[in-house]
């Protein structure tokens, strides 16, 4: 191995854990793709790098990163170095994926209807029912198959070999599908021997059971075949390019509010050919955004009368609006309760410690050890309005600590976790970089999860933020035959 | 009491309109106190459809008009029968959670001025919630006299407050914003009201606001009239605040100016059916 083009000595971090070093030696899911580096040689490999960033900047991928001037549109990095899990460490991963999708679903038809899990003291009535998620206006409201969060992202992170974490859970729209699908096409291209010798799990099935699964929650009023369509807020979102990848893919229909109307009983899109009505929108836009009758009056991206046709069952809306209270970060801490509660079942995924910091003895431990913990805004996403501790600096721990006085409700702190380190391309060669995982798993008349998700990896060393606004980058995901 | 509504509402625009769309919570719930004989909405020239109850136990039903169009208007008629239960909503459907009536909307945040007075009144009635909130509502009554056709629909709470004066719709966010500060859930409700000849009652088109009080439920308080609602008093629909609860919500696509009147009656009707 001495002349192997890529270090694979790397620095030992003894406190990370690193997925694809063992000691000295190389685990074994990823023997063959160290092994398919080595062969390259140092030109080469830089080539095919400079070929991934040209295809990635070819077929479009950007994304917009929101700061104080504005939008920018960036293209995010994509790193060669794939992450490869073996089917047993991925099979316990999607037990538990699918098991929590399940519970949180349970969660949130309880939750618009009888409330048990509250009238039982396990979750307070005040964190449910006064959450700014919940919508008291769908109380009472049974989706079809009374499944509410259709596509659920789970966001997970590794300590160890069989250590995984619950980071947190996304039951509205996750975003990020589409990069693992993008990723993998692009390791296919890199690689191709790899993908003939390597038995690698396929992910291109997303697509077909994405609208497999549109297809299945169609409401009882649809008589034939259910016409779905995906409503975007239009260009200017950071995630359209999603949305037009996945309607080309699924062969829908992509629409703006605009192009949707209530008429009667249901809802139409205008087309060439005249009014055609839709059974199922997968849409893309928040809640407070669907409807101007039954929220923001002032919103123009909607449709008006949408949510009386959702409710009166003419249509399904992808997720179910008021979805969104379940993977509110202060009901996160009951998602365990929330399995064994209606599953009978001990989880199999564990949460991240946490602490709330409306609550008095958390708030005290939380602000006499800020330096040791990543504190949250409740309803933050995207990984603003963070802090992490460690990497903070006395002053920006003191000012984020008047924050957490002035409202305790709105944060939760966790534990820094020791998250896993995968080899990362970096301009010196390889180096460790944490990364997270972020399968997505599907709820229609079954559950169903693609072997894979995205990983995404802190590009900057010893940052432990994944988030592609905050300088992360994506890698395709291996399940390999063990 | 039997009760005979004759309500009337047209929109007009001063340019034809592509679209129109509403969602109208104009249709009573049958409870004790209050029995619906018969009711009965239509518009020409639209379809109503997508109707449905909702988890406050209001039926909502959905106005759609294609253009163009200048002019609708949207007619309802009904009997109800009506009965005192001393303000008391009993045996009325719903299956939102009372605590749902905490949150604070925009028209209905409190501000110094509310929150002085509602800790002041939970003071004094440490242990009595229907105690507090009689209180409330008769401070409401006291410290925004009621003042038919002084604002506009967008006064919040706090603005209502101190002009000191207001119609029900005022009243109704005033009590609302103090009861919840108070710890007590409160919405809108928006109703008819009957003017009998010797009483001085005011709009036939009313509003007032619900408290939740434990071990009773959910008690009505009219501010305008310094009463709890009674058998003159027909209840159409409820909310967070009066955006939430309005009888209709439209949008219409098309551009110029959107005017509306109205034409209403209550009266009693003579029935037989009387023991």
């Amino acid at each position: 191995m001495a002349q192997s083009v890529v270090r694979w000595g790397m620095t030992k971090r003894p406190d990370f854990f690193n997925e694809m070093i063992d000691g000295g030696s190389i685990r074994p899911a990823y023997q063959k793709i160290t092994q398919w580096f080595d062969s390259q040689g140092e030109e080469t490999l830089a080539l095919k790098k400079a070929e991934a960033e040209t295809l990635f900047r070819r077929i479009g991928i950007t994304f917009a990163v929101y700061d104080d001037t504005g939008n920018t549109e960036r293209l995010i990095p994509f790193d060669l170095m794939p992450r490869v899990f073996t089917e047993r460490e991925w099979s316990t991963l999607e037990r538990g994926v699918k098991q929590r999708s399940r519970a949180l679903n349970a969660f949130l038809w309880d939750v618009y209807h009888r409330g048990e899990i509250v009238r039982s003291g396990r979750i307070p009535a005040d964190l449910v029912y006064k959450n700014a998620a919940y919508e008291p206006c769908v109380a009472g409201i049974a989706p079809a198959l009374n499944i509410y969060s259709h596509i659920v992202g789970t966001d997970l992170v590794r300590t160890g070999l069989d250590e995984f974490y619950v980071l947190e859970d996304n039951c509205r729209t996750p975003s990020g599908v589409s990069y693992m699908l993008e990723n993998r096409e692009i390791m296919m291209r890199m690689c191709p021997e790899l993908f003939r010798s390597a038995r690698i799990a396929p992910v291109d099935g997303y697509p077909d059971m994405l609208r497999k699964t549109l297809h299945e929650v169609a409401p009882v009023k649809c008589d034939g075949e259910p016409t779905a369509v995906i409503l975007t807020p239009g260009a200017f979102n950071s995630a359209y390019y999603e949305h037009s990848f996945l309607a080309d893919q699924m062969g829908l229909d992509l629409v703006e509010g605009q192009d949707l109307f209530v008429d009667g009983d249901f809802v139409y899109m205008r087309t060439t050919r005249g009014p055609q009505r839709v059974d199922v929108i997968y849409r893309r836009i928040d809640d407070s955004f669907l409807d101007p009758l039954c929220f923001r009056p002032d919103s123009m991206l909607g449709v008006p009368g949408l949510m009386n046709v959702y409710r009166s069952g003419g249509v399904q809306i992808c997720s179910a609006p008021g979805a969104g209270v379940a993977d509110d970060k202060a009901i996160y801490t009951y998602v365990p309760d929330m399995v064994r509660f209606y599953l009978g079942e001990e989880p199999i995924l564990k949460n991240v410690p946490t602490w709330r910091c409306g609550e008095q003895d958390s708030y005290k431990y939380v602000m006499e050890n800020l330096a040791d913990l990543v504190v949250k805004e409740v309803h933050g996403s995207g990984g603003y309005g963070m802090l992490v501790g460690p990497a903070s600096t006395k002053d920006e721990i003191a000012s984020f600590a008047e924050r957490i006085r002035k409202n305790p409700h709105n944060y939760i702190a966790q534990p820094t976790l020791a998250l896993s380190t995968n080899p990362t391309f970096v301009e010196s060669g390889l180096a460790p970089r944490h990364v997270d995982l972020r399968p997505y798993c599907l709820m229609g008349k079954e559950v169903r999860l693609t072997p894979g998700g995205l990983t995404r990896v802190a590009l900057n060393e010893g940052s432990l933020v994944v988030n592609s606004s905050q300088g992360g980058g994506v890698k395709d995901t291996w399940i390999v035959a063990d | 009491m039997r009760l005979t509504i004759e309500h009337t509402t047209r929109y007009s625009y001063d340019q034809p309109q592509r679209r129109i769309s509403q969602s109208l919570r104009m249709v009573p719930a049958s409870f004790e106190g209050q029995r619906v004989l018969d009711w009965e909405i239509s518009c020409e020239g639209g379809t109503i459809g997508a109707e449905f109850t909702d988890g406050a136990g209001d039926e909502v039903k959905t106005l759609t008009v294609s253009g163009p169009v200048e002019q609708i208007e949207i007619v309802v008629r009904g009997t109800v029968e009506t009965a005192d239960t001393t303000g008391i909503l009993k045996k009325h459907k719903e299956v939102i959670h009372p605590t749902v009536y905490l949150r604070d909307t925009r028209l209905t945040d409190p501000d110094g001025g509310i929150r002085v007075i509602a800790a002041t009144a939970r003071d004094s009635y440490p242990d009595d919630q229907l105690g507090l909130a009689h209180e409330l509502a008769r401070q409401t009554a006291e410290r925004v006299v009621y003042t038919p056709g002084t604002t506009d629909q967008d006064v919040t709470a706090t603005q209502a407050l101190e002009a000191g004066m207001g119609v029900c719709q005022d009243q109704a966010h005033v009590l609302i914003s103090l009861a919840r500060c108070a710890g007590l859930p409160a919405r809108y409700v928006t109703g008819y009201l009957h003017s009998t000849s010797d009483g001085a009652s005011h709009e036939a088109s009313h509003a007032w606001a619900e408290v939740f009080v434990k071990d009773i439920g959910w008690v009505g308080f009219d501010p305008a009239n310094t009463c709890c609602p009674d058998e003159r008093h027909i209840r159409l629909g409820s909310g967070l605040d009066a955006l939430e609860a309005a009888p209709v919500r439209g949008i219409s696509f098309g551009s110029g100016e959107e005017t509306m009147d109205f034409s209403l009656s209550v009266s009693q009707t003579s029935s037989q059916s009387q023991q």
